[in-house]
């Protein structure tokens, strides 16, 4: 049962990362400020009809204050709203809502992929047999230096186009799905392997790793129970980075394998010069950020007991 | 593999019956043990007892078949409980750990998992064993064995985690994970090492208890004192070889090899005073002559006086806790005289450490004052003790932390040699190094490839450098062994005679302080509880807690098996 200690610092951990989080949107508000040029024309983009300019400048309130721009913005954020796209004649909320959760789901599938290969990977070679220790090391050096695009397309050619076992491209039903999770979880599967059989391999140097042994119990129990929660702590912290990367990722597989999803909306809207698009989806990856940060801290806290005290 | 259980002659089962047994590393190296011949009967606690290196832990670890990767284990003969192990396949050990032996480490803040609680710890072994099966009954079997081992509360420890609990309630717990699938012989490796004295004597006779309800133990420390109030017999290890074995009392009192002799030798106590601990030269560690220290230089200069010192610590108050104050020390006053040995005993949390910190100015207290040398030395800025800095100095528990990595031994002694011309540096650091008893040529050594021995002679060279009147030492000898730990003595005993440097000696071994104290203060809860000579505050003590610690003392005197066949 988790203490009233565990709740408050939860809930402060919790406080700080609304702060964090109404910084980042005070910190697009100001950019858009500080950008050369007229904030009507930067919001338009490209599109050039007459009475736009107009249109942009009610909507945006941009006769007003800053201080009431800025109140009116921080708001409207607040309430869900992310303006309109004047390229795509639609409202953000609606363009990057439709596209969300191919993305959504491609980075999550990868990421439960690369967790699972790298425990497995890291738990049966870490302290192991010299050479599966060493063929498992090189391994993992490759495929995390190895960028998605080129893993993709060895992917594609080898199973789709060879083999013809999953589509060439698209987003429809599980079968598209696997080569790009593949794809984008080999290299974050391969660094996290690295870090974790390293940590695995500290904690079986621990005293009460012997004790354990001396109770009977059975190696690769041991490994499973007891140590693989010491060395998740230093994996946690690679969390942050491992999202990010995956997110990352995911833009780029998502053009190699034709997929629907966030890259193609965002690449369109840089090409395009779709501001209202670029700032909200600036603001949704800063909001993941401090989303998934806020959780890694919280979990801190639930693997290791000695962290909820302080 | 429980039937078939072989007797020996006195009718009692066997548990281990080992002869020859020898365990080495490389195939091709030496052996680290060699020649070992080891028997353990029910209800018989038999001590393995050496210094580090001797190869006792591997001793014990080979008969759990825990002797590490890579280790070669070869015997004559090598049965536990009737059964050859030799035959034994991994399977057969793991069965074995946990159901016949049980293993009990040194330290239970990291040889327990410190992310589990108690109960998940002492309960796995059950559940591993499928000895309980249903989690009610394995929960109600954790409480009972916690209780067993005297943890008061057994329902509330159980769910909280070893960094939780004290050192003594932790060590316990360690015990309980070790019997709770109910072994017949349990291995204690160096069980109380780094507890108080009070506790260690707790948690022996929880052992004891163990023993009496017919366990065997194997119980192994470098210290002949704590073993001699337990064990039956005693196994003397050196260099992975037996040089000594027998029964307690022969073996304590009728050594037959000088090695043990000089063991003996080498505890302090208040019969050793004014003798030396270790043999005369250390080249030559089995002979033992021991000389008179020449009488102290003494004389009435108060070094140092401390007036009503106080330190208190807050928690200020957080999310959803109250603000909690403790008291670390409490209107402390005491003065110590120019060539005088000043002991302080207490255990942790006493106030031992913040006493020594406030003496070295690191710690300004919250009332009270502290003069050095007739000056004031407390609640001044550090600018303004910087001129009295080098007249005290100080010796911690572990020199090696306290030397900068990248520093030779050269430059460590340097660091308290300001002021002086390369030639004359290099001249004082060889007459340090001669005074301390180490060779010049370690001059240009790093302090990582010293022994322990030696980085504590390095860190009081360091300390004389300076030339002191006053040296703080912190449970200096703690983390030694008895042989080096006795050497030290010595050489701080030496040079107290010669230099007249006063010491300010903190140790929570009461021994320690009845050889070399010429004044003891005794520490309770952050109190002052009792000062005054050694020789009548630790003979005829007049505070309850004094004598508590006395009786808790491990005594080579009584060195007779507490429970009786």
């Amino acid at each position: 049962m988790p203490s009233p200690t565990l709740w408050s610092r939860i809930l402060g951990r919790l406080l700080t990362s609304l702060v964090v989080a109404w910084a980042s949107v005070t910190a697009a508000f100001l950019a858009l400020h500080v950008l050369p040029g007229r904030i009507e024309d930067i919001l338009a983009g490209d599109v050039d009809t007459p009475g736009l300019r107009e249109a942009i400048a009610a909507e945006w309130g941009l006769d007003r204050s800053l201080p009431e721009q800025y109140w009116a913005f921080v708001s409207r954020i607040v309430g869900g709203d992310l303006g309109t796209s004047y390229v795509l004649r639609q409202p953000v909320r609606e363009i990057v809502g439709s596209q969300l959760w191919p993305t959504v789901q491609l980075a999550l599938t990868a990421g439960v992929l690369a967790v699972v290969l790298a425990v497995v990977v890291a738990l049966l070679t870490a302290g192991r047999g010299r050479l599966s220790r060493t063929v498992a090391s090189a391994l993992e050096l490759v495929l995390a230096s190895t960028p998605v695009f080129w893993t993709g397309i060895l992917l594609l050619m080898l199973f789709s186009f060879t083999l013809r076992w999953f589509p060439v491209s698209g987003g429809n039903g599980w079968q598209a799905l696997v080569l790009p999770s593949i794809a984008l979880a080999l290299p974050t599967a391969g660094l996290l392997a690295q870090v974790l059989r390293e940590a695995i391999e500290k904690t079986l140097d621990q005293p009460f790793v012997t004790t354990v042994r001396a109770r009977g119990v059975a190696e690769l129990t041991i490994r499973a129970r007891h140590v693989l929660r010491h060395a998740l702590l230093p994996t946690v912290t690679l969390g942050g980075w491992l999202i990010g990367g995956l997110l990352g990722g995911a833009v780029i597989t998502e053009k190699v394998f034709g997929r629907p999803g966030l890259g193609s909306v965002t690449l369109g809207a840089v090409l395009t010069h779709d501001v209202p698009v670029v700032l909200a989806v600036v603001l949704l990856a800063a909001f993941v950020h401090v989303a998934a940060s806020t959780l890694l801290d919280i979990l801190y806290l639930l693997i290791d007991p000695r962290l909820r005290a302080a | 593999m429980r039937a078939d259980v072989q007797d020996d002659a006195g009718g009692r089962p066997l548990l281990v019956d080992v002869q020859g047994l020898s365990i080495g590393f490389a195939p091709a190296g030496a052996p680290i043990v060699q020649g070992i011949d080891l028997a353990i009967q029910a209800g018989e606690c038999v001590a393995l007892v050496g210094e580090s290196g001797s190869g006792k832990s591997l001793t014990a670890r080979s008969l759990l078949n825990l002797a590490g990767d890579g280790a070669r284990v070869e015997a004559r003969r090598f049965r536990i409980r009737g059964q050859d192990a030799r035959a034994f396949r991994e399977v057969d050990w793991r069965w074995l750990r946990g159901t016949v032996t049980g293993l009990v480490m040194q330290d239970a803040l990291v040889s327990l998992d410190p992310l589990r609680t108690i109960g998940q710890e002492v309960g796995e072994v059950l559940s591993e064993h499928r000895i309980l099966r249903g989690r009610r009954a394995i929960d109600a079997r954790v409480i009972e064995v916690l209780g067993r081992v005297g943890i008061p509360d057994p329902e509330i420890r159980a769910r909280q985690y070893a960094h939780q609990l004290s050192g003594g309630l932790r060590q316990r717990a360690l015990i309980a994970s070790a019997i709770a699938g109910e072994p017949d012989l349990i291995i204690a490796d160096e069980p109380t090492t780094s507890l108080d004295v009070t506790v260690q004597a707790q948690v022996l006779e929880v052992l004891a208890q163990r023993v009496r309800a017919g366990a065997g133990l194997l119980l192994i420390s470098h210290d002949l004192a704590v073993v001699g109030g337990i064990a039956d017999r005693v196994i003397v290890l050196r260099d992975g070889r037996v040089v000594d074995s027998g029964t307690t009392a022969d073996v304590l009192t009728r050594p037959r090899h000088p090695y043990t002799r000089g063991l003996i030798d080498a505890i302090p106590s208040f019969a050793s005073r004014g003798r030396r601990l270790g043999p005369a030269s250390a080249r030559s560690p089995d002979r033992i002559a021991p000389l008179r220290h020449p009488p102290p230089a003494r004389d009435d200069t108060v070094v140092l006086e401390v007036r009503g010192i106080a330190k208190r610590y807050a928690r200020p108050a957080g999310f959803g806790r109250r603000a909690l104050a403790t008291t670390a020390l409490d209107d402390v006053s005491f003065d110590v005289r120019a060539g005088e040995v000043v002991g302080i005993v207490g255990e942790s949390g006493s106030g031992k450490s913040t006493c020594a910190r406030i003496v070295l100015g690191l710690l300004s207290p919250d009332s009270g004052t502290v003069r050095l040398l007739g000056e004031p030395w407390s609640r001044i800025r550090e600018t303004e003790r910087r001129r009295l800095r080098p007249r005290l100095q100080y010796i911690p528990q572990d020199a090696l932390s306290s030397f900068d990595p990248r520093y030779r031994v050269s430059e460590i002694i340097a660091e308290n040699l300001a002021g002086l011309r390369p030639a004359a540096r290099a001249a004082r650091t060889a007459e340090l190094l001669e005074q301390v008893g180490l060779r010049d040529d370690l001059a240009g050594r790093y302090p990582r490839s010293l022994s322990g021995g030696q980085r504590q002679r390095v860190s009081i060279a360091r300390a004389l450098a300076a030339e002191p009147a006053l040296i703080v030492c912190d449970e200096p000898v703690s983390a030694l062994d008895i042989g080096i730990q006795a050497q030290v003595l010595d050489l701080l005993c030496d040079l107290r005679a010669r230099l007249g440097t006063a010491l300010l000696f903190i140790s929570h071994d009461l021994g320690v302080i009845q050889h070399l104290a010429d004044r003891v203060l005794v520490f309770h809860h952050g109190r002052l509880v009792e000062h005054g000579p050694v020789g009548e505050v630790l003979t005829t003590p007049a505070d309850p807690y004094t004598r508590t610690l006395l009786a808790s003392q491990p005594r080579l005197e009584y060195g007779l098996p507490r429970h009786a066949h």
